[in-house]
């Protein structure tokens, strides 16, 4: 292989849809790309896949930095790759605020699958957007769906407290705790504890790992009940312990969503947010466009700045001139 | 919502073979962040097969290779081949470390288009990089 030439050019991007059905990987994975750079061909792509999504299903990973995430998602793999199930991974991490650049690591320790055609594992960065997720994870979760996996797991950015996004996108949501982080209050405060349906204790033979499950039972018992109460799992992750029992939780859950019909309603609420967020681009650009480049708004920036108009009334102004 | 459109480059960082010296090409993984783009690092020892389908599943542009032991010569065809296996003829192979003077004309005529020794600015890597990866939309 020293002749490069001889070598067919890459196709194009038109049937993309048609050959990631048929289990084209190259396909998949300039999808993926298509996707998530919001290309022109994005929009097509998706329109063609999406009676074809529903299939996978969403399991997100979320916890601090360090946490385990990486190394539970690989033994997750290993386990449903054993019962012969497909699973694809999505691994959120940073982008750099300063540079736009991003250092992508999570795959250095998913390495062993390299030769397994029923696991396809994606770096994304963050692009800017807080949450935990990429603005496209969404996305992306249904070219893989499409693609006919049967896991879909979505492995966020090492989270602090507020970053929620993916338990909007999953079907269950993982929060990963260990022991040694912060006190009791840590526990108290409003966030990612109140979105998990399951809470995984790794590096469950570290000193604290008890009272780390005993400070979340007591966290657990005072929240209002919703039919689910959160079970606690403990694992090991690096060394494989306490698998067994994370996945047998998960099917409970499952279970769960699918007698009481909540995994369609999350559906809906997800499908709902996504509508709008896109409508909220749409509108966004439409009216920055007028802002810039309408000549009803030439002197609107002029007013602002002379603090004779108020930026509500500027926006006001707009959203009536597109109805107009 | 614009910045997430802009097209970003994707580069996979990757040591072939069996040398355990990974500072440089941690080093340039740094950079290629510290230029606006997303890098992939997979850390030591990886085979021409492991490099290969992480460039495929990343979706890449350029994958860079560290290499320090004097292998270049088996391995580098073989990451190009398995490269080719998977249709992914379009991404920019770039390689630093320590390759002889006599072996830079082969190692070119494999493919490997980027060939980057001692001394070589991160400057230099990095416009290299932007200039040579593709640009339209292939899928």
């Amino acid at each position: 292989m020293t002749a490069p030439a001889t070598v067919a050019a890459p196709p194009t991007t038109a049937d993309l849809a048609e050959r990631l059905r048929a289990g084209d990987r190259l396909a998949l994975t300039r999808a993926i790309t298509q996707v998530e750079n919001r290309r022109p061909a994005a929009a097509a792509l998706l329109r063609a896949i999406t009676p074809h999504t529903g299939h996978a299903y969403l399991l997100g990973i979320t916890g601090p930095p360090g946490g385990g995430k990486s190394t539970l998602t690989t033994q997750l793999i290993k386990a449903l790759r054993a019962r012969g199930e497909r699973v694809a991974v999505i691994a959120v991490d940073p982008t750099s605020a300063i540079s736009g650049g991003a250092l992508l690591g999570d795959r250095i320790r998913m390495l062993e699958f390299y030769q397994d055609n029923g696991v396809f594992i994606r770096s994304m960065a963050s692009r800017g957007v807080l949450g935990g997720l990429a603005a496209t994870t969404g996305e992306v979760t249904r070219v893989l769906d499409a693609f006919g996996f049967d896991w879909i797991i979505i492995e966020t950015v090492g989270v602090g407290q507020g970053e929620v996004a993916v338990a909007g996108l999953a079907d269950t949501t993982l929060l990963i705790e260990v022991p040694g982080l912060g006190d009791d209050v840590q526990a108290i405060k409003a966030g990612v504890l109140e979105v998990a349906d399951i809470l995984v204790v790794n590096k469950a033979d570290k000193e604290g790992a008890t009272r780390l499950v005993t400070t979340l039972r007591g966290m657990l018992s005072l929240a209002h009940s919703t039919g689910w109460s959160p079970p606690i799992v403990k694992t090991i992750a690096a060394e494989g312990q306490g698998i067994t029992e994370l996945l047998a939780e998960i099917a409970k859950h499952r279970a769960y969503l699918d007698t009481t019909q909540q995994r369609a309603a999350r559906l809906r609420t997800r499908l709902r947010a996504e509508t709008l967020d896109r409508a909220g681009d749409l509108l966004l650009a439409r009216l920055t466009a007028l802002l810039d480049r309408d000549p009803a708004f030439a002197g609107a920036l002029d007013d602002l700045a002379a603090r004779t108009v108020d930026p509500a009334a500027i926006a006001a102004a707009l959203v009536a001139q597109l109805g107009a | 919502m614009t910045t997430a459109t802009k097209r970003k480059i994707r580069v996979l960082v990757a040591k072939p073979g069996l040398d355990g010296h990974d500072r440089g090409a941690k080093v340039i993984a740094r950079a290629l962040r510290d230029a606006g783009m997303e890098v992939i690092y997979t850390g030591l020892h990886q085979t021409p097969e492991m490099i290969a389908e992480a460039a495929l599943q990343e979706d890449v542009d350029a994958v860079g290779l560290s290499i320090l032991s004097g292998a270049h010569m088996a391995l580098f065809p073989r990451v190009i081949a398995e490269l080719h296996k998977r249709g992914l003829t379009d991404v920019l192979v770039c390689a630093g470390g320590i390759i002889p003077l006599d072996d830079i004309e082969p190692v070119r005529a494999m493919g490997v288009r980027g060939i980057f020794g001692p001394g070589t600015t991160l400057d230099e890597v990095v416009r290299f990089i932007r200039d040579n990866v593709r640009t339209e939309d292939t899928a």
